[in-house]
């Protein structure tokens, strides 16, 4: 009833915004999944608002700068429950919303991007970095502001590669999204100039992630996992659905560090980045939140401030002309990142640096320095032009 | 030249009683929480001051007698005595105060806080908040209009310029300029107010009566990508007819035509270069450069880099005495 109650009034804004005195009001949708994932660090749980909270501190900005341009925001957060109709969610959405960040799995997505095909709706995909959404999957009516795993996976590798460990002894989780990341990982090696010694899966055979004598065993299990491996500088995990990685530091049969999905982590953001004005928006969203910023948090800010962005300079809420506005060659948005972050034309992915983390610091920032490109050094880091599949329209 | 020498003729010959015949500049140096200061006669640093956490804004008071440094994680704006070099008192400014301006009298402080979007007013003399002006995300780049009745503070994450009336305290207008506005500066004689986007990677030339932008400066090096070109520090000649701005880690300053706007020259300096002060003179422009942790010193009539000055790390800020 609510529901239909904003719709309304939302309905007699847009009518009556022609006269010049009236604010603009811009209605962003929020499709989530309800429920997070476990992880194996209890000190990494996500928050149940991990995402949603990034968006809200987009929306709280962008009504700061909205108040000199006589615009206001407005955030409506659907989360989906297991087995819910993301086509009618999204379309239930988009009712009363132009614009709809989404933070949900591939398929979902694309099922939510189908359904919004005909209208004007404008997605943001904050959440999903399946490779396959901006290359053969890809929609006209997406934009991607979340990194994609080939981005993550070349960011690390040039820094590997920077640090002379060339050669990688590659774990691999039994999931899917695991060897998607592996999958990454060997094009990352390939392109960059790093050798892959030996791989090796990691099974998950089921059992709780919390247990009272958990540390005891994985003692025993890792380096006996690790033992006999051919020389290699780094072990490599490719384990997105947190079962063993995190398990994986100090206690490899041969002493050597580890990157991936644990020890040196590439990612879209971490609550220890602080350079390039970023500690200005760590306090901003520590003082809304109560908590610290996450990626997903970061991606969802991102997406939310995209929009602020293109209202702002259009001077205008209409959906379609937000879009016309990111897809312009001149768009950039600046994001903490130490340079303007601009779209792929030919998938609408965001570039951005990545930052590569371990858990306490921010280590290094890719692309690093000496892997050139004749247009932007950002596009070092994942799909380029000329290998995708993509084909808008 | 005839003043240099001069200039230290004289200062061997008083060197017992007054070695300070020289233009000082001060230094803020944003990671090693010191302030450096350098005696432009011997192009050295003379002295280094502790000071509270992350140094940035750094500014002169009228009088010349003291040195006012944000020290934006101790949420305090540092008084520094000329005479002494020593930290004497302090101002309270909101949280994380970085940029500042004062008015010509002296007696107004307008700082810039960063984490709170508000720009806080301060009467120096009885060093007392006189109260706070709610701007956009992210404060930074003040300046006054050399009339002292239009206060400019720019937002970063807003991306405007905002007017404020200094009488009422109302802002009056807002301009939305390219991404990240750091730095503003007007022509002496107000008849432009230059507005430098550090990930816009433009400078934006505003008409300061109409409220409007008239102009804008693009930099376009050779063999550099555009994402590496963000400037940020500007300088302006007292006669509005040369421009300098800071480049930051494009590690150039581009000297501007400020009548035509148009860029005539690049200079190699140190890596990610930040802000710069005229010596009072105007013979020499001093930038520091944040990465390299040095400071570079350019002849502004020859256009040229004649020597670099090592400071402390990440230097950010500086600042000269006005004679």
């Amino acid at each position: 009833m609510i529901r239909w109650l904003i719709g309304a009034i939302g309905l007699s804004v847009v009518a009556s915004s022609a006269l010049a005195a009236d604010p603009i009001d811009i209605r962003v949708g929020y499709l989530g999944q309800a429920g997070i994932k476990s992880k194996l660090s209890l000190a990494e749980q996500p928050s149940e608002n991990d995402g949603i909270a990034g968006a809200r501190l987009a929306i709280e900005d962008n009504n700061t700068t909205g108040k000199f341009l006589n615009q206001r925001f407005y955030l409506e957060e659907v989360r989906l429950k297991d087995g819910e109709d993301v086509a009618k969610a999204a379309t239930a959405l988009a009712d009363r919303n132009g614009i709809i960040i989404a933070d949900l799995a591939a398929d979902a997505l694309l099922k939510a991007a189908d359904a919004l095909r005909d209208r004007k709706t404008v997605l943001l995909n904050s959440g999903a970095i399946d490779d396959r959404l901006r290359e053969q999957d890809c929609r006209a009516n997406v934009i991607h502001v979340a990194p994609t795993r080939s981005m993550l996976a070349d960011a690390l590798a040039q820094y590997l590669v920077w640090k002379q460990w060339k050669r990688w002894l590659l774990v691999v989780g039994s999931h899917e999204a695991d060897k998607l990341y592996a999958d990454a990982l060997r094009r990352a090696a390939t392109r960059f100039g790093a050798k892959i010694v030996q791989e090796k899966v990691f099974e998950d055979t089921g059992g709780a992630r919390r247990t009272d004598s958990g540390v005891t065993l994985i003692q025993r299990q890792m380096p006996v996992f690790t033992q006999g491996a051919p020389a290699y500088d780094v072990l490599v995990a490719a384990d997105e659905s947190e079962v063993f990685a995190s398990y994986l530091p100090y206690r490899t049969w041969d002493p050597r560090p580890i990157a991936g999905s644990a020890g040196l982590v590439p990612t879209s953001w971490d609550a220890a980045h602080d350079q390039w004005g970023a500690i200005q928006i760590q306090n901003r969203f520590v003082k809304l939140n109560s908590r610290r910023m996450t990626a997903r948090d970061m991606q969802a800010w991102t997406a939310g401030r995209m929009i602020g962005e293109a209202t702002s300079r259009t001077n205008s809420g209409d959906p379609k002309s937000v879009f016309d506005f990111l897809k312009k060659p001149d768009f950039s948005v600046a994001a903490f990142k130490g340079q303007r972050l601009t779209l792929r034309d030919w998938n609408l992915q965001l570039r951005q640096p990545i930052l590569l983390v371990d858990g306490r610091m921010v280590v290094s920032v890719s692309p690093q320095e000496g892997f050139l490109h004749q247009y932007s050094e950002l596009d070092t880091l994942g799909v380029d032009r000329p290998e995708t599949k993509c084909k808008l329209n | 030249m005839w003043r240099r020498c001069l200039l230290s003729g004289m200062a061997v010959w008083l060197a017992a009683t007054s070695p300070a015949l020289a233009f000082v500049a001060y230094v803020s140096n944003e990671k090693s929480n010191t302030v450096s200061v350098i005696d432009t006669d011997k192009w050295a640093v003379t002295h280094t001051i502790k000071v509270g956490q992350r140094p940035r804004g750094i500014e002169f008071t009228k009088n010349g007698k003291f040195v006012l440094v944000a020290v934006g994680d101790d949420d305090k704006i540092e008084v520094i005595d000329t005479a002494t070099h020593q930290v004497v008192d302090s101002l309270p400014s909101g949280p994380d105060p970085e940029l500042f301006t004062q008015d010509a009298a002296g007696k107004l402080l307008y700082v810039a806080n960063e984490n709170d979007n508000t720009v806080t007013i301060i009467d120096l003399e009885k060093r007392v908040r006189l109260g706070d002006i709610q701007v956009g995300v992210e404060p930074e780049g003040m300046a006054l209009s050399p009339d002292g009745k239009i206060l400019i503070n720019t937002s970063e994450t807003t991306n405007m310029a905002h007017f404020i009336d200094t009488a009422t305290r109302e802002i009056v207008a807002n301009v939305l300029v390219d991404a990240r506005p750091r730095y503003a500066e007007f022509k002496r004689d107000s008849s432009e107010l230059w507005v430098s986007s550090e990930i816009g990677g433009t400078v934006s030339i505003l008409d300061p009566a109409k409220r409007t932008i008239t102009g804008k400066i693009e930099f376009n090096i050779p063999g550099l990508r555009r994402e590496a070109i963000q400037p940020v520090g500007i300088g302006i000649t007292k006669d509005g007819k040369t421009a300098f701005i800071a480049l930051g880690p494009a590690n150039r300053v581009a000297v501007v035509d400020a009548t035509t706007h148009k860029v005539t020259k690049y200079l190699l300096v140190g890596q990610r270069v930040w802000h710069m002060a005229f010596t009072p003179d105007e013979k020499y422009l001093l930038v520091t450069n944040g990465v390299s942790n040095d400071v570079s010193v350019i002849d502004v009539s020859a256009q040229k880099v004649i020597k670099t000055i090592q400071v402390g790390e990440l230097p950010w800020g500086i600042t000269f005495a006005q004679p």
